[in-house]
């Protein structure tokens, strides 16, 4: 399955943009990054997942370990995710704490 | 990394094929997530080796197979660490090998990979129904689970047992149907989203039929008249009692089940509504002798099953097998896993199916101290949650009023059940008992409070309300079984035409019966429960026992909801009327006697006369009167309730008890009376006229405010 990641921080702000699948094949890469980026201490970081076409249960717990390494002080926002994304982080309850734009900067 | 990634006690000191290991720590028994690694540990008393199996998740074969090595044993506890593993895509079983002596109660076979008793997870029926593959080598599959769920401060809620209305349901069944209007239908998810309607009819409590895994094709067949796939649909046979129905959940198929149940859990707290579960500790899904080898039988037979001599299973559920649940380790597994559900999962009670057994001692015999009920009574995880014994078993072990009780568990009470249905078609001399059922039971449950019991007219065993009041005999035809399933004591009556009838009469008179039922049900000391889709009169067309159909028959129509609005907003009506009257909420019992000094006893009883109630064999009527000075035993203030039964076919002019000065008598129910008169709104409640005497409609009930 394909998948990629990049990522980068301007003034405080971390942006990592992904597409294809993120299942438990590919979430280790957004793990690295997400490790990555959050020793920058970003006061956001936003997650462009515009293209990322599904999320299995792997990827969700990146989000959550990205949110438990930020603190409740930093935002977590995601960019225009598809409806699977979308609906599968409102099931689970991840919605809650996960602001959803529909572009960054707004 | 962290500093703990180089401990020298997470070191690995073996190797095989590449993958690294080392001896693991024996408890808690389970796979466990460790720094860099998973430790594993199981048990069996007479397995003479044990390896342990790793897929990737989904894969035909292992990657890898470990044999623990005698170092790595600790009395019976087979333990080690796995380093490096792939934690979100790893599927993980046992081989146990062992002598086959089925006689001796040893079925060991090392060909069979056995899925974990403590698995929180388990793969194999990720959605509901999904065609599995028959052929696989290890179909129930054990998996990991992750405690990184944000509870967001929740805590189970601790209601007073007395201020719930329990509603018992079926996740799938709650929001299958088309009519629904939930997104994801047939799931937690769906379950969720209906909250609003859940708060709206009233109930703060959701009893969930079993959401342990089970196999949805266990003994599934074809039905030969309509070749439709009778399925095992209620769930009521277990896989394993740690992790939850994949299938119930929208996300299942993503490995997310775990997660989306939480979230229900988190959001209903947050709405004021527990959740207690139906859980199935009597026996599992592995059958008797002819039954398939998953994972008890293969793991330790004999510790986990109650055997006869010849070493055949004991059969006291109806199912094929019995749960040795007061062996010692098979009572730990069982505090393990309800410990683990209130703590992980938030879970605010648990009612016992066939509870009965969890008291027979290993050879079957009922014992005196049971100590598995003990322990649950005394457990310090489980103070707080409530515990609902059905108190009986398929062995003919009937406990209702004498289960053990050690000051904790309460229990379905079958004896108001059956009490309040033979009443409300009309049987005589039956006024004695239902005086008892009203109060509470205290003829049953004299030292318990009226919160031992759970007062119910319907259950998921039996006829729904609807069609205890269109049918007189049970129609199981489309179960498979020639009717011969499901219980023939039903106390039911049809009104005067068996099941479907356009006579309007007929009609009008089963609805009456049905607010007549909600109204004693809610005027009742004790727990509430009722049936989901009783309160939009649901019908199972007359089947008592749809334990195996995924259709209409167990679906909830939510059409219903607005074809039958009388009755919904009756029944509406009726609930938050007990939740505005503390005097309905006792947890105590009465005392027969006005020890507030307010000029009435906390409870008397009356007829067509005041203060003289009918009690011979012949009558058919019943009034009590709660003194609201005296509700929740004297430390809450209540309106005076004056509540009348009139089961005879004619109307009849009851007497009304005097108020004290200054006090009037106001309607808020009378069951005889069309919409928009059948109840009033709290406050809005219209004086009675004629405040000497009120006459009860033929089959009806009242209940007058005096304030």
């Amino acid at each position: 399955m394909s998948f990629s990641v990049k990522s980068e921080i301007k003034e405080n702000v971390a942006i990592v943009t992904m597409a294809g699948d993120l299942d438990s094949s590919t979430a280790p890469q957004l793990h690295e990054e997400i490790k990555k980026v959050v020793q920058e201490n970003p006061k956001e970081l936003v997650l462009c997942v515009e293209e990322l076409n599904f999320m299995a249960s792997a990827g969700m717990r990146v989000i959550i370990f990205a949110k438990q390494k930020l603190g409740s002080a930093a935002s977590l926002i995601l960019v225009k995710p598809q409806e699977q994304v979308h609906e599968t982080l409102r099931m689970t309850g991840l919605l809650h704490s996960i602001t959803i734009v529909d572009k960054y900067p707004e | 990394m962290a500093d703990f990634d180089t401990r020298i006690d997470y070191y690995p000191t073996h190797e095989l094929n590449g993958i690294k290991y080392r001896r693991g720590h024996v408890l808690p028994f389970g796979a466990t997530i460790v720094p860099n690694g998973v430790n594993f540990s199981i048990y069996s008393s007479a397995a003479t080796s044990c390896t342990l199996v790793l897929f990737k998740k989904n894969a035909p074969q292992p990657f890898i197979e470990i044999p623990f090595p005698n170092e790595f044993i600790i009395g019976n506890v087979y333990a080690m660490i796995v380093f490096d593993l792939d934690l979100e895509n790893l599927e993980y079983g046992y081989r146990m090998d062992g002598p086959y002596e089925p006689e001796k109660g040893h079925r060991f076979n090392k060909e069979i990979v056995l899925s974990d008793p403590y698995a929180k997870a388990l793969g194999g029926r990720d959605t509901w129904l999904a065609e599995p593959n028959w052929d696989r080598l290890y179909p129930f599959r054990s998996r990991l689970v992750f405690e990184d769920f944000d509870w967001e401060g929740d805590s189970p809620l601790d209601t007073p047992i007395e201020d719930l209305v329990i509603y018992e349901m079926h996740v799938r069944s709650f929001t299958i149907h088309p009519s629904s209007d939930v997104k994801y239908k047939g799931t937690f998810a769906g379950l969720k989203e209906k909250i609003p309607y859940l708060l709206d009819l009233g109930v703060n409590c959701i009893e969930l039929m079993p959401i342990y895994e089970f196999d949805e094709y266990e003994h599934s067949k074809t039905d030969p008249n309509t070749g439709e796939l009778l399925v095992n649909y209620w769930g009521y046979s277990t896989l394993n009692f740690f992790a939850p129905k994949s299938g119930y959940a929208a996300t299942g198929k993503y490995g997310m089940q775990v997660d989306e149940l939480k979230t229900l859990i988190k959001e209903l707290h947050r709405n004021g509504i527990e959740v207690m579960l139906d859980v199935v500790f009597n026996h599992t899904a592995e059958g008797d002798h002819r039954g398939p080898t998953i994972s008890f039988k293969g793991i330790d037979n004999k510790t986990y099953y109650m055997l006869t001599p010849e070493g055949y299973y004991y059969n006291f559920s109806g199912t094929g097998n019995t749960l040795n649940c007061n062996n010692p380790i098979v009572r730990n597994m069982v505090l393990d896993c309800l410990r683990y559900w209130a703590a992980e999962y938030h879970i605010d009670g648990f009612r016992f199916d066939l509870a009965a057994i969890l008291g027979r001692s290993q050879d079957g015999s009922p014992l005196s101290n049971p100590p598995l009920i003990e322990s649950l009574a005394y457990d310090p995880v489980l103070a707080k949650c409530k515990l609902i014994a059905e108190a009986w078993d398929a062995g003919g072990l009937y406990q209702v009023g004498a289960f053990p009780a050690y000051g904790r568990w309460a229990e379905w009470n079958g004896k108001y059940r059956d009490t309040i249905r033979k009443f409300l078609k009309g049987d005589v001399g039956l006024v004695g008992e239902l005086s008892q059922r009203v109060q509470g039971s205290p003829d049953m449950y004299q030292l318990r409070g009226t919160t031992a019991g759970v007062n119910f007219i319907t259950c998921h065993d039996g006829f729904t309300l609807y069609d205890l009041v269109s049918y007189n005999e049970k129609h199981n035809d489309a179960n498979g079984e020639n009717n011969c399933d499901g219980n023939n004591d039903n106390y039911s009556w049809n009104c005067g035409c068996e099941g479907e009838t356009d006579n309007q009469d007929i009609k009008n008179l089963r609805t009456r019966q049905i607010k007549n039922a909600l109204a004693i049900l809610m005027v009742s000391q004790g727990v509430p429960m009722l049936l989901m889709g009783d309160e939009m009169a649901r019908t199972q067309f007359g089947n008592n026992n749809t334990y195996c159909h995924d259709n209409e028959l167990n679906w909830l129509n939510w059409e219903l909801k607005n074809q039958n609005a009388e009755i919904f907003n009756f029944a509406r009506h009726i609930i938050h009327f007990r939740k505005n009257h503390a005097a309905l909420r006792m947890k105590d019992h009465f005392q027969n006697r006005d020890y507030k000094q307010t000029g009435f006893p906390d409870i008397s009883f009356h007829g067509t006369q005041a203060w003289n109630a009918d009690w011979s064999e012949s009558s058919r009527i019943f009034a009590f009167m709660l003194d609201g000075g005296h509700a929740k035993n004297g430390t809450a203030n209540d309106d005076t309730i004056y509540v009348a039964m009139n089961m005879y076919w004619e109307a009849l002019p009851f007497e009304l008890p005097k108020l004290s000065a200054g006090k009037k008598w106001y309607v808020a129910v009378n069951t005889a009376m069309q919409p928009p008169f059948d109840f009033h709104a709290l406050n809005e409640e219209p004086m009675v006229e004629n405040q000497n005497s009120f006459t009860l409609g033929e089959r009806s009930v009242i209940i007058l405010i005096g304030k």
